[in-house]
């Protein structure tokens, strides 16, 4: 294989890889809070690219991408109120049924109001064709975005839960929440807020990957399936990890297909989630004590 | 504002439909009532070929019993979702026709599905009429199996006859893993050693595909002169656009399944020059008025888009040519199944959306090579290729 293939292959790796850490970043930050998954997650990534799509006809893309984040956020802080708020210490299964429940009603609705066509946002720079080469090595301009809006996020959580207050009570919360609300920490608003934020993020992440991988009412499921490997993978309530293990992941996938026929792709990713869950459950980047508590790490 | 216009296009059909019904009791048939059950898939991954399809057979039930039914039959439409699964088709066929007396049923939209449920129908001796391409839906020949789409194998020789014309001899073929992928994965291994064409790179995807970079980067490793895509998925459209991202610029094939123009939409410049066969219906404008299937398709077209605000495509086509095949067997034979399913195979030079039908009791399906054309991209629209277009396109891509 010439240089040039291999750097086109870990091109192809990069871009999977980036597309799975920025829907897997979304699910650390329920889990953080509240120490459970939240696997309407791929739901929210879904809703922020249709809503961002069907408002882009009228608005310039900008602002269309920040209301349909802003109106995800909605959906994610209803979506806390109506159905988790008002359980008292539910049990993991009970919280696993209710948000595939959650899951499965968004993305009926998303079908109703929809329909069942594929979508997709301009791609911000350029178009579906353009690429920037270095020799015989060509990248779409749009994974850039997805990497660069991928670290934004992650600085911006990093700074979050270890510079600010608010940050601060919703660790604490995940810490201990009787502790926390002793401590005159509202524990259930920041359930809210972490449900919020994260609707926010998948959101801005169904947004950003749209031009590459489309949007379907059903496309969120998908994506959370991979992403929601890459949040183990690299270790659960870590969003740089989850960049780690996105990439690894991405690479591995890529590279396999040079040897392995490509539908084997999804296979690797699942074998690799299960060796991760059997050898290292915290995560490769992941401290099993820890996890929950050191986003800021 | 978009969402609320969503909402009006989606409540106007349910309008329509409710006042349907609810004439009903009113005017009492002479005749039976004709129950016609369709399984679709209306969502799931094949949905974009279960849509236009569900849409298009509740406009024709509609039509048809506003000018009081099919010779007089009231038509009575049980459109069941699929989701593109077997399993479920399977439960859903079986239910049609044991619990629901179904007459015929329209369906499957996938191959996959089709093939599944071929036994059951035979069983049941319910009439099929299937919206799949494989030919192995009718090859061999089921005594109650039809299907309204061209064969899978007549498009690969389209597609092949083409690269030949282009002096085309090594190819890479790339398909997803469902039904329709695989079939026409084994009929391109089979017909492209016919035709000494050779598969230098030959790559399955999964149906949910978000990125295809990796696999046309092993077809440019594999120094390929053109390659085919065999799917039904929004990867039709991805792998368009990550070919042309890594500077693939070599002709690329698609299947029958390109016919709908959201793809073209998706893929954007990435879909310009792509070639597939498919059948009229996407030009119809461009048809001379002698065309015998101009008529046709310029009304049904007309009347598709002006109910659902959105472009024909070659899928509803398929569920358009079996409720007219239907309506026919109906107007010729009454709602007695068998002398119907009879009837069927007697049908000659009926003209639908997919070509010219000409059933027989060997020939399910009724159409020739000829029912496909080659097409094209240009400018985000289908075009017809002309002639030689390929062969301008090889020189181009010597521009490295």
């Amino acid at each position: 294989m010439t240089p040039d293939l291999l750097l086109q292959y870990l091109v192809a790796g990069v871009t999977y890889g980036a597309i799975y850490a920025i829907v897997a970043i979304g699910f650390g930050i329920v889990y953080n809070a509240t120490g459970i998954i939240n696997f309407a997650q791929g739901e929210f990534v879904m809703l922020g690219g249709m809503i961002a799509v069907s408002l882009q006809e009228v608005l310039p893309l900008p602002v269309a991408m920040l209301l349909a984040v802003l109106a995800t956020m909605g959906v994610g802080a209803l979506v806390e109120i109506l159905f988790i708020r008002w359980l008292d210490r539910p049990t993991v299964l009970r919280m696993i049924v209710i948000t595939i429940g959650l899951s499965i009603g968004i993305r009926e609705l998303a079908l109703l109001v929809w329909g069942e066509g594929v979508r997709s946002l301009p791609y911000f720079t350029g178009n579906a064709i353009t690429v920037l080469s270095f020799g015989d090595v060509h990248v779409s301009p749009q994974v850039l975005w997805v990497l660069g809006t991928v670290a934004v996020i992650v600085l911006f959580l990093m700074l979050f839960f270890g510079r600010t207050r608010l940050g601060r009570q919703m660790r604490a919360c995940a810490a201990n929440q009787d502790a926390a609300r002793l401590c005159g920490i509202d524990a259930k608003g920041m359930v809210t807020l972490s449900f919020v934020l994260a609707a926010g993020i998948g959101a801005l992440a169904g947004c950003v990957v749209s031009p590459i991988t489309y949007v379907q009412y059903d496309s969120g499921t998908n994506l959370a399936i991979k992403g929601f490997t890459v949040a183990v993978l690299g270790g659960l309530g870590n969003s740089a990890a989850a960049l780690g293990g996105g990439l690894i992941l991405g690479v591995l996938e890529s590279l396999s297909i040079v040897v392995l026929p490509a539908a084997y792709k999804d296979v690797l990713a699942i074998a690799i989630l299960l060796i991760i869950l059997v050898f290292r459950p915290a995560g490769v980047f992941g401290n099993a004590a820890t996890a929950r508590l050191e986003e800021q790490a | 504002m978009n969402r609320l216009s969503t909402w009006i296009m989606l409540l106007g059909p349910l309008c329509l439909l409710g006042s349907a019904s609810a004439k009903e009791p009113a005017k009492e048939a002479a005749k039976p009532t004709i129950k016609v059950g369709a399984i679709l898939s209306v969502t799931g991954p094949a949905a974009n070929l279960g849509g236009p399809e569900a849409r298009t057979l509740q406009m024709l039930a509609d039509e048809a019993n506003k000018k009081g039914g099919i010779a007089g039959h009231r038509v009575e439409l049980l459109v069941k979702d699929s989701g593109a699964s077997p399993e479920k088709a399977i439960s859903l066929a079986k239910k049609l026709i044991e619990e629901d007396k179904v007459f015929a049923i329209i369906g499957p939209s996938t191959s996959g599905e089709t093939l599944k449920i071929k036994g059951i129908a035979e069983e049941g001796k319910t009439l099929l009429l299937s919206c799949a391409a494989a030919e192995a839906i009718v090859k061999p020949v089921a005594k109650w199996v039809f299907k309204t789409p061209q064969n899978d194998s007549h498009a690969v020789r389209k597609i092949l006859d083409h690269m030949k014309k282009a002096g085309i001899t090594k190819i890479g073929l790339v398909s997803s893993n469902t039904g329709f992928g695989k079939a026409g994965k084994e009929q391109v291994e089979k017909l492209a050693k016919e035709a000494g064409i050779e598969i230098a790179a030959n790559e399955v995807y999964e149906k949910e595909a978000t990125d295809l970079t990796a696999v046309v980067t092993k077809l440019k490793a594999a120094g390929v002169q053109a390659f085919i895509n065999w799917s039904i998925e929004p990867a039709q459209a991805i792998v368009l656009k990550n070919a042309r991202q890594i500077g693939l610029d070599v002709p690329i094939y698609q299947s029958h399944g390109f016919g709908n123009i959201q793809y073209v939409k998706a893929a954007g410049p990435a879909a310009e020059g792509v070639i597939f066969p498919a059948g009229r219906l996407l030009v119809a404008d461009s048809l001379p008025a002698s065309h015998p299937q101009k008529a046709l398709l310029m009304k049904y077209k007309k009347d598709y888009e002006t109910q659902f605000k959105e472009d024909v495509s070659t899928f509803g086509g398929h569920a358009y040519d079996a409720f007219l095949v239907l309506s026919k067997v109906v107007e010729k034979a009454g709602a007695d199944p068998v002398k119907a399913r009879d009837a069927l195979e007697g049908l000659r030079g009926l003209v639908g959306t997919a070509g010219v039908f000409n059933f027989s009791a060997e020939d399910h399906n009724g159409l020739q090579l000829d029912a496909f054309e080659m097409l094209t991209v240009k400018q985000g629209k289908f075009a017809v290729l002309e002639e030689g277009a390929a062969k301008k396109e090889p020189p181009a891509k010597k521009k490295k």
